[in-house]
This record gives C-alpha cells, structure tokens and sequence, in this order.
C-alpha cells in the first residue's frame, strides 16, 4: 500500500524489513529526524558514549552473530569518529552498515556547520558507500547497502543521508530495489580446479589446511572439519580464525604467525601443500613471505579473487564461498578415495606430533609472585561456561588470550585483527553481548586498550548489558614495551601507564559496574569465580599483572618463520 | 612497460574518486586516465595507462569496486590508442614555413599562430606524438598539453574477414 512517508520513517522502515532489531550510535543535528522515527519503531537504540564506541558494538554485534551490525552517527564529527571502526570493520571483513546524516545537500560544499566530507573520508575504509541527497533513493540504498555488506566477502558500507532526504515526503509502498550490474559475487567454486585440489591434496605428503575469518563469516565450519577429516590434514587457526575448529580436535594444531604456536609454524614451513581457505597470507602470518613455506605448493580458496595471488601465488585457485566450496571438496574427495587409496601420512602425524610435545605452549605462575596473564586466562577459562564468548583488544593480553584460551566454536572469539584497534575490546564485547543475552561475554583488556573507551561500560550500565571485563593491568603498553626490551635497549619511551592511576575498580564502581580486584595469584580464582556470578550489570575484573612478562613463541616482524623464539634466551 | 586497462563502470556521481582513490590507496601507478561516456547512456569508459607489471591485482582491485561492469587490458597492438596534444612551438618569422613543412608532414594544422609561436594539433598513436614531440623540441616548445589516452579494442571478425579476401595487410 502507498504511502506518504517523511525520509526518516522510510529509513526506519528499511532498517527494520532488514531484519534490523538493534542500532548502536549517537544522535545529533542533521540525524535527528531519523532519531524521531526511531521512537514509532521496533529498533532498540543503544546510545554509545562516543562513536567509536558504537562502531565497535555494531562490529561485536556482527562478529558474535554473522549479521549485519549497524551504526547511527550525526554529521561532521560523529561521522568522522565512525571510521576507526569502519576501518576496522573493513579490515577483518565484517558486515557493518552505518548511516550517517549530512548537512543539507544546498549546503554541502559550504563548509556548512558540522559539514565533513564524510563519503570521501570512509572510501578507502569501506566496502562501498553511498550518498543520499533525494528522500527516493532512501529505500534502495539501504537495501542495496545490506546486500553489498552482506554478500561475497563482507564488509562495511556507509550511507550518508543528508538532512533534507530524511525530511521530504514522498509516496512510498515498499522496499525499492537496487541494481548492481557489476557485482556478482561467486560462490561456487569451478568444477576442474575442485578435481585438480584434490589430486594434488591426495599426492602431497605434508599438507596443512591454513584457515581464518573466511571460514567464521561464510559458517564453514562443520564443512571444514568434515574436509580436514575426511582427507587427514592438521589445521592451522589463524587469529581471525580461532575457533573455525575446535582447539580441542585431535588435527587441530593452534595459531600460526608472530606470536603463534612453534607447531603451527613449523608445520606450515616443512610442508609441501598449504590449502589456505579464507586466509589472505597476511603479514603477521608469513613473516618474510619470501622464505614463508618455502616447499610448499598452494591451493587458496577465496571469496576474493583479488587475495588469490595478491601476497603468494597460487597452484591451484579457487574463487568461491569457502562453504561451499569445502563442501564440493569433501564431494569430490569422497569420490575419488573411492577409487584410489588414501595417502599415508602417518610420518607427517608422527613429525607434528614430536614437535606438539617438544614445544608446547606453557607458561610458569609462581605462587608468591606476580600474577601472569597466561594464568588469569587459563582460569578463565577453566571457570567460563561453555559457549562463552571471548573478546579481546590489542597487545600482549591479546596474544596470550588467543594462544591459551581453548577455543571450541566459530564466534566465540572476538577480536581486532587487521587493524589492531585499541579500545576495541570493551565496545565489541557490548555489542555481543547485545546479540547473545544469553552468552557469557568476556572482555580480555590491557590497562592501555581499557582507558581508550572504557566509557562504554558507562552504556553496558545504564542498558543493563552485563558483560564482564577482566583488565589486566601491567601498569604498561606491554606490547611496545617488549618491543622497547627486546628491539629498543630498554628505552621504555612513551610506554609507562600507572598502576594506580586511574583506580579500575573505583572507576567501574563510578560507571555502574561492579569490581573486583586481584593483586597475587592466590587472589586470580575467588575474584574470577565473583565476577562471574554477577549477572544484572557490567562487571570489571582488575587483575594486577607481571609488567616484564613478554609474549613467546615469537617470530621477528619481517623475518623468516624458520627462526621461532621460544623465549628471551633465543634472541 | 605500460599497459592499457579498459575499465567499463557504472556512470554515477564519484565513480572517477572511487577508482583513482583506489589506485592511489594500493599504491598503483597511474600513467594516464581518459574517462567519457560509452554508447551505453549509463556507463562510461576509463581507460587508463599504468606503469609497471602486475597488473593482475589492479584489474583484480578495480573488479572489486562495486560500480565497476568490465575490465579489459589490451594486448601490445590489440587496440588502437590515441593521444591528443596541443603544442605551441618557438617560430621566428625566418623558420615559419619550415615548421609549417616539418609539421605538416605529421598531417598536423596550425591551430593558433602567434607573432612568435605556432599552436599545432596533433592526433595518433602514442609514437606518432612523441616523434612529433622530439622533432618540435629543435625548435623550443613553449607549452603542451596532452589528453590521456584513448583506446578501443581492434575488432577482430572485421579484421578475419578482411584477411580472408585477401585484402589484409
Ligand atoms: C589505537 C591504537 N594505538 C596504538 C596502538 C599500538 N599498540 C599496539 S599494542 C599497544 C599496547 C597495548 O597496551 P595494553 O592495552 O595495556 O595491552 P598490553 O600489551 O599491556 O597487554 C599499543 C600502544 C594500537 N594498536 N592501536
Ligand atoms: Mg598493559
């Protein structure tokens, strides 16, 4: 049925035939009539205390459920403060839209009050973005907008809207459609370079299955483990892509890269078969790529063909859905084993398995002193209930959550990859928490990463979103200060935060959290097992760290992956 | 080496921004970039000259523009490309007529002349304005200006055909 219809409501209206149950943001001037439409709807707004805290939660919201997590900002700098989190977003290929208001469309260009060129600032740091500026092209954008984040490789898309699209009246009846003549995104793999992965799967002698974030964002999972399985090949986890199988499976073999595990390393450089699966041979996994996996031949399944090729070349490539296209390999593979024998590795089982006992991830909590942050993780753990979900922000407390947190599902691990955004941890955790009432949602946060946006504890709060945020203040930027140890002589320059200051539980008492603090390790499980029964508000855990504990296994920044450092010794 | 990239986009406002912040935001070189519209009223054509070799990922990255329909490079000797320039040249009454002369011989007109300088236009293959480029430096060029380069594909049936009668070469 026709209507007539303010832009606002039509906005409203779009959002909600999307699906759209929740949006994170902050109003303002040139947002304010969508604001108003808000209130007639079935959209719970959720008001952040900054933009890039309500970024960060439209991104949790989307990491913990596959959805699209969405953002509200006002011009000029509510928009700007978006982009960290659309850069981030873009980065780790999360679907995220956020719609930001603009000035008048007589006015752009004018240097208008609170005008910023918000579409030229998030180009490079979306997937697309729109402008605007006609009350009709509100319904299709949006819709258009869903598709883009949604479909083939996710991502973030931001529509700015200006002020007066959202206040003309126009006849409306419905969701108006888009066209995108140029965007199809594959989702099939083709048939021949199926046939030729898995040959070349059955001749390799040392294949590792190299996965990340590809698997989560397409629910690969079951399809993965079905694949890894039915063809005997270990599974390296990259950081995006811990959980993609249970850390628990026997051919589970944990995360490569710089801080990742001697085994997951070394596998990846003796083997003579990487099937990389929605993984990009990011930096922080190869090391110097020139000498990363070095007799390795690749079979890279991308949704992206612009990955394929882009860091290593690829044998066999394969552009497609990396559901789908794992299940045609496990159809496929099915097939041909049923014509030809199985390939013993038996040899590469029995290699990787000396290495898994040779070079374990381990860490030592002495008793009388200083709490390790690999201990409070490991009793976090212990202590969590299943499902739980784990959110990280970026540092050393980051690294050690990812190496000792068993991590037994997809989403279930939430954290800023690419971009490696402090602050992330306590925004995100909000927004997962938003999409799973039901999930126990842990932040794991530096006392660094905690003071860039733990005001949105100040949200979690007021909206009754009880997640639990366990801080682990060394008192430092103890990532960069194991740099400056390590790389700098010891020059900690820039790097000293304060134990005391600000005191965390004090401060989350004043935001409406409850607070516990553990000083000595004795203290780490009674303050866990308190936090965790606190279910009607926010929670803050302090745990009072080791300053001078550096993360391990360690593969220099640009160097090869066939040195691994174990510990400081080995530098 | 340069390459010729043919890129068929959708013809909507930023589209030029979107593709030049992506050359830009990749780090990939651009030589020259001509856009216009096509015959289709809601498409336009950039082609765009790039310096370097790999290719591969910029066709790849202007793929993954949403508003973009096709990319084609074209193969050394595949298209015929064209240049346009204006170039104003040093013509002292005494050298006129062997300007003019040497000029001509390009198939190249006086546009604008001067009481010192001679304006010519000159349209053709990349070589074709270079030659006519080094042969006007003995004289002094004064100002240049030169358009991106254009280029559409050769049309290969056309050109069969034309091999089979027998009137190729
Ligand atoms: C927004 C931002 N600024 C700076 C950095 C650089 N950086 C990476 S880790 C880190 C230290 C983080 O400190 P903290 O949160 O205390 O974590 P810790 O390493 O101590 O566990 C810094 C400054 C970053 N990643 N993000
Ligand atoms: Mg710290």
């Amino acid at each position: 049925m026709t209507e007539r219809k303010h832009g606002a409501d039509i906005l409203i209206a779009s959002l909600t035939l999307e699906g759209v149950d929740v949006v994170f943001g902050v109003p303002g001037g040139a947002i304010l009539k969508a604001y108003d439409s808000l209130v007639d709807s079935n959209i719970r707004h959720i008001l952040a205390r900054h933009e890039q805290g309500a970024g960060h939660m439209a991104s949790g919201y989307a990491h913990a459920t596959g959805r699209v997590g969405v953002a509200f900002a006002t011009s000029g700098p509510g928009a700007t403060n978006l982009i960290t989190p659309l850069a981030d977003a873009y980065m780790d290929s999360i679907p995220v839209v956020a719609i930001t208001a603009q000035v008048g469309s007589t006015s752009i260009g004018l240097d208008a009050f609170q005008e910023a060129h918000t579409w030229g600032i998030s180009m490079p740091v979306t997937k697309h973005n729109s402008i605007v500026t006609r009350t009709e092209e509100i319904s299709s954008t949006i819709h258009e907008a869903f598709h883009i984040a949604s479909t083939g490789r996710p991502g973030p898309v931001l529509v700015d809207i200006t002020k007066d699209a959202l206040a003309g009246e126009v006849d409306w009846n419905g969701p108006d459609e888009f066209s995108l003549p140029g965007y199809k995104p594959s989702v099939k793999g083709h048939a021949r370079q199926v046939a030729a992965a898995i040959d070349m799967i059955l001749d390799s002698e040392r294949p590792v299955l190299y996965v990340g974030g590809g698997i989560i964002r397409s629910e690969a999972s079951a399809e993965l483990r079905q694949f890894a399985e039915q063809q005997n090949i270990p599974v390296v986890t990259t950081l995006m892509g811990r959980g993609a199988i249970p850390d628990s499976h026997p051919l589970t073999l944990g995360m490569p890269g710089m801080h990742g595990c001697y085994t997951a390393i070394t596998s990846m450089q003796k083997s003579d078969l990487l099937v990389a699966v929605g993984v990009r041979f990011d930096d922080r996994v190869t090391g110097d790529p020139d000498t990363f996996a070095p007799l390795a031949k690749v079979i890279h399944v991308d949704v992206d063909p612009a990955e394929i090729g882009k860091v290593r070349n690829a044998d066999v490539p394969i552009v497609g859905d990396a559901k789908a296209v794992l299940a045609q390999l496990v159809a496929r593979g099915s097939r041909v084993l049923g014509e030809r024998p199985a390939p013993s590795r038996d040899e590469w089982m029995d290699q990787i398995r000396e290495w898994q006992e040779n070079f374990p991830l381990a860490y030592d909590q002495d008793p009388d002193g200083p709490i390790q942050q690999q201990y409070v993780i490991d009793q976090l753990n212990r202590a969590a209930p299943e499902g739980s979900i784990v959110v990280a922000g970026v540092g050393q407390h980051q690294m050690w959550a990812s190496q000792f947190w068993s991590f037994e599902e997809p989403k279930s691990w939430i954290n800023s990859g690419g971009l490696g955004t402090m602050g992330y941890a306590v925004p995100a955790a909000v927004g997962a928490q938003v999409a799973r009432p039901d999930a126990t949602v842990i932040a794991i946060d530096g006392d660094g990463c905690f003071q860039m946006t733990f005001q949105e504890l100040i949200t979690a709060a007021v909206e009754q979103i009880p997640v639990k945020v366990a801080v682990m203040n060394n008192g430092n930027l103890g990532m960069v200060r194991q740099w400056q140890r390590l790389f700098y002589n010891e020059r900690y320059s820039g790097s000293v935060l304060s134990f005391d200051v600000p005191n965390i539980p004090m401060l989350a008492e004043a935001m409406g959290c409850a607070a516990f603090r553990a000083s000595t390790p004795d203290e780490v499980i009674p303050t866990i097992d308190k936090a965790l029964a606190v279910t009607d508000r926010p929670v803050v855990m302090e745990f009072v760290c080791d300053p001078d504990a550096m993360v391990f296994p360690m593969v220099r920044a640009g160097g090869s992956n066939d040195v691994v450092y174990m510990g400081p010794e080995d530098l | 080496m340069q390459h010729v990239i043919s890129v068929i986009v959708e013809d909507k406002p930023g589209v030029l921004a979107r593709v030049s912040s992506m050359f830009a935001r990749r780090d990939f070189n651009i030589h020259s970039l001509a856009v216009g519209p096509t015959e289709d009223a809601g498409r336009s054509r950039m082609t765009v000259v790039v310096d370097g070799i790999d290719t591969e990922q910029i066709i790849k990255q202007l793929y993954k523009l949403v508003h973009t329909i096709k990319v084609s490079e074209y193969a050394p000797g595949s298209a015929i490309e064209r240049e346009v320039m204006l170039v104003r040249v040093n013509a002292d009454a005494p050298r006129r007529a062997e300007i003019l002369e040497a000029a001509s011989a390009f198939g190249s007109t006086p546009v604008d002349v001067g009481a010192s300088t001679i304006t010519f236009e000159v349209t053709g293959e990349p070589g074709k304005l270079a030659d006519f480029l080094e042969l006007m430096k003995t004289y002094g060029i004064v100002n240049l200006v030169k358009s991106g380069r254009i280029a559409m594909g050769k049309d290969q049936k056309s050109a069969a055909r034309k091999q089979k009668n027998g009137q190729g070469g």
